[in-house]
């Protein structure tokens, strides 16, 4: 039951964040940071099997191998781009979170360039001449 | 991730005996030495955090095939 224990570490380190923010606020910061840490790196092992298991997929459907590496580049640089973004909201800089949240979104438009490419050419061959 | 749930008590841990000296060390009087405890404390709360982040970073990097 990996829930139960990741819900648990989460409320009682709100509650250890929650008792260190009048003195320390930086560490609270910290502990948030360590404590998002955790959480992830319990999921790391059920992500893999879950890409593993979409990468089986495509090799079934036969999808060219890039679209599915680049999906799944753009999720990883999604989810670490949201988690500094939340972290960084959380500790009251909201303007570096947005800045970091831009930084996000121009890596993945970077990433989709090619299939952006092969999909207007693919539409462009439909027309007659 | 038992191991690391004892990390994060070791890091409130710190922080809440380094708030206690801090304070302590306030009222007799001793003003730069409970600066210097707050950042000894501040610096290893820091390691322990940055290598905790360097492992993430390896793992996402390895779950997330970012081989480019």
């Amino acid at each position: 039951m990996d829930i139960l224990q990741i819900v648990g570490i989460g409320i009682v380190s709100s509650i250890l964040i929650l008792l260190l923010k009048e003195q320390k606020s930086s560490l609270a910061f910290m502990l948030a940071i360590f404590t998002g840490l955790i959480i992830f790196l319990a999921l790391i092992q059920q992500i893999s099997h879950i890409f593993k298991l979409i990468d089986y997929m495509a090799g079934k459907a036969n999808i060219h191998g890039v679209y599915v590496e680049t999906i799944l580049k753009i999720i990883g640089i999604a989810y670490i781009a949201e988690f500094g973004a939340h972290l960084t909201k959380d500790a009251g800089l909201s303007s570096i979170a947005s800045k970091i949240e831009l930084a996000g979104k121009v890596f993945i438009l970077l990433l989709s360039i090619p299939i952006l490419t092969a999909l207007i050419e693919a539409i462009l061959g439909f027309f007659p001449g | 991730m038992i191991q690391d749930a004892t990390v994060l008590f070791q890091i409130a841990g710190i922080g809440i005996i380094v708030a206690m000296i801090h304070s302590i060390l306030k009222q007799m009087g001793k003003e730069e030495i409970a600066q210097v405890v707050t950042l000894v404390g501040f610096i290893i709360v820091l390691f322990i955090v940055l290598n905790g982040l360097a492992d993430l970073f390896q793992q996402i990097k390895s779950v997330f095939l970012f081989q480019g």
